[in-house]
């Protein structure tokens, strides 16, 4: 059963179609990777999945009940964090989490604020103030509250923000655990796209407020095509020869080098073509990367 | 909602701001008392230099009752600026602070939030009231004794007996804490406007500031519109200390000359709480949370 059904969902700011008609579905157990560029639309989506903006117009469900109609009953099931760990200065770490325990129906325990702080690694710090946190572990402390209250529906936006790698890769495998081990949902968007990568079972991209791709990773991500990355000393000359070549379509200029999105077998061909040509190669590196689809799918769109 | 209020004052008593206004009331309080505790007999001299000539006065003027009601004359005025510095606070602060989101995410509604904000901070000035009554009447009796309350009007002279005064106090905090609750949900209306702090707070003052002078103002144009406004009612706490006279113009005992103005001033006030909750809720319900 889907726990979010999001249908024809809009948002317009005057003349700004800020989301404009997005349908999706997120299922039971999955973690799925929300992506897009900044002012895409990921975050006014998350806002209205939390009734923090009211849509234009669409229809939102989450654990197949109507948001508008049983908001604070769906609530009660969603730890989220969006964008910043905007939290109290003046208070610890534990008094945020105590705080927020009381806004639960739910009874939650001295034992459950201990050992969320645990999870998120900030139980030595828990009778700091927040005042004198990084960001990092304040993002830490946003991730403890969203956790608190055991819910089954965790929304994340951007959760890795201001982490040191050690920070991410801890993050990383805490989703992971929750959704493998608790059996929780997980809806996270990220700029870091091989984050999402290594995370997500399903993705979601949506450019200028529009879905442009939706599915399982492994789907996505065609095996029998590439990205290359070709370094020459002559970048205009090998754009000449790719051009006049059976190589045209594939080109996707970007400002640090050539590349290519092609099929596989083209490969050698491409690399002989080149040779051939007299162009200067330093190097031509191939993968298959979420990245690299995400910019093809969102320059495709423009 | 007893979630809600628990932590809205958690909050409100955690944060330095909070006590700004209880250091700032005790320290002018302490300053005034201790001014006419040194000099307090020129100044009675001053007060009542015009009668001297004409009435022959017994007994300790400056008494505590005395002290309690020229503290008030001069606090009231100003306590409302300091009620702002929170109430204009509670909505926009968060807004800035970007906890709004948090909290507008747990499993309450908007209008449990704003309702339970206001009342929060209804209970900070309920308690700042507390601490100016107990500093302006209670100490200052300590220090300086009980006696009949002899009062300066404009154009005539009240003299309340020493056991007929303190029920009037209690009734003139009463009747203040409505005028400082008007200026709580003015504080909230300004706040659910705004996603900074200083604006509401600015806001506010300004507009008691502005509404006081239009109060004031003894001109034909406003005279219409001064019934409604909140300042024109806010000062009324005094109407607690005009008694009536019988035949031979000798104070009655427990009695207030205009009861009905009270009436009608707590009422204004009432409504312009309600008026500026509702407004509140309104706004805040509809808002999109961007910040």
């Amino acid at each position: 059963m889907p726990v979010i059904q999001v249908h024809q969902l809009s948002k317009h700011f005057g003349a700004l179609k800020a989301v404009n008609q997005l349908s999706f579905n997120v299922n039971e157990g999955e973690v799925f990777g929300f992506l897009g560029q900044n002012g895409s639309g990921k975050s006014t989506t998350i806002r209205m999945l939390l009734s923090l903006i009211h849509p234009t117009s669409g229809h939102i469900e989450l654990f197949g009940k109507p948001l508008q109609s049983h908001r604070t009953q769906i609530l009660e099931e969603i730890g989220a964090i969006i964008e910043r760990p905007d939290l109290y200065p003046y208070l610890t770490a534990q008094e945020h989490l105590q705080l927020f325990a009381k806004l639960r129906s739910k009874k939650i325990g001295k034992e459950d604020i201990h050992n969320t702080l645990q999870k998120v690694g900030l139980l030595d710090r828990s009778k700091d103030k927040v005042q004198t946190f990084s960001l990092g572990m304040k993002q830490r402390l946003g991730i403890a509250i969203a956790l608190v209250h055991n819910p089954s529906l965790i929304i994340l936006d951007e959760p890795t923000n201001g982490l040191d790698p050690q920070g991410i890769t801890d993050i990383r495998t805490l989703i992971q655990q929750l959704a493998k081990e608790e059996g929780k949902t997980v809806l996270v968007s990220s700029h870091l796209l091989s984050e999402i990568e290594q995370m997500a079972t399903q993705i979601m991209i949506i450019h200028k407020g529009e879905k442009v791709a939706e599915g399982p990773i492994q789907k996505l991500l065609d095996p029998n095509k590439m990205i290359v990355h070709i370094k020459t000393t002559n970048d205009a000359h090998a754009v000449q020869v790719i051009l006049s070549g059976s190589f045209s379509n594939y080109l996707m200029q970007r400002t640090d080098g050539i590349y290519l999105s092609i099929p596989t077998y083209e490969i050698p061909l491409l690399n002989q073509s080149l040779v051939n040509a007299g162009v200067g190669l330093i190097g031509l590196e191939s993968r298959n990367a979420l990245e690299d689809y995400f910019l093809q799918v969102t320059s495709n769109s423009n | 909602m007893k979630a809600i209020i628990s932590i809205e004052l958690y909050k409100i008593f955690r944060r330095p701001r909070t006590y700004i206004a209880f250091g700032a009331i005790a320290a002018l309080i302490m300053v005034i008392q201790l001014g006419l505790k040194m000099d307090g007999q020129s100044y009675a001299g001053f007060l009542m230099k015009d009668i001297n000539d004409t009435l022959t006065v017994d007994g300790k003027v400056l008494n505590g009752y005395l002290i309690c009601y020229i503290l008030l004359q001069l606090l009231l005025v100003h306590v409302p600026l300091l009620v702002a510095l929170i109430a204009a606070d509670m909505i926009s602060g968060e807004a800035n602070l970007g906890t709004l989101r948090l909290l507008f995410t747990t499993p309450y509604s908007r209008t449990q939030w704003v309702l339970g904000k206001f009342i929060a901070a209804s209970i900070y000035t309920i308690v700042l009231l507390i601490w100016l009554a107990f500093l302006a009447l209670f100490v200052s009796m300590w220090i300086f004794g009980t006696d009949d309350l002899f009062l300066m009007k404009s154009n005539y002279v009240v003299l309340i007996q020493e056991q007929d005064v303190l029920w009037r106090y209690v009734g003139a905090f009463v009747f203040a804490s409505f005028s400082l609750l008007t200026v709580t949900s003015l504080g909230f209306l300004m706040s659910s406007l705004a996603n900074n702090s200083i604006g509401p707070i600015v806001g506010t003052m300004s507009a008691i500031v502005f509404f006081t002078i239009l109060s004031t103002l003894n001109i034909p144009l406003f005279s219409v519109i001064k019934p409604y406004l909140f300042t024109t009612h806010m000062n009324n706490w005094k109407e607690f200390f005009d008694i009536k006279v019988n035949e031979n113009n000798e104070a009655v005992f427990g009695t207030i000359l205009n009861m009905a103005k009270i009436k009608t001033s707590l009422i204004v006030l009432t409504l312009h709480i309600i008026l500026f909750v509702t407004a509140s809720v309104f706004i805040t319900k509809r808002k999109d949370i961007l910040s």
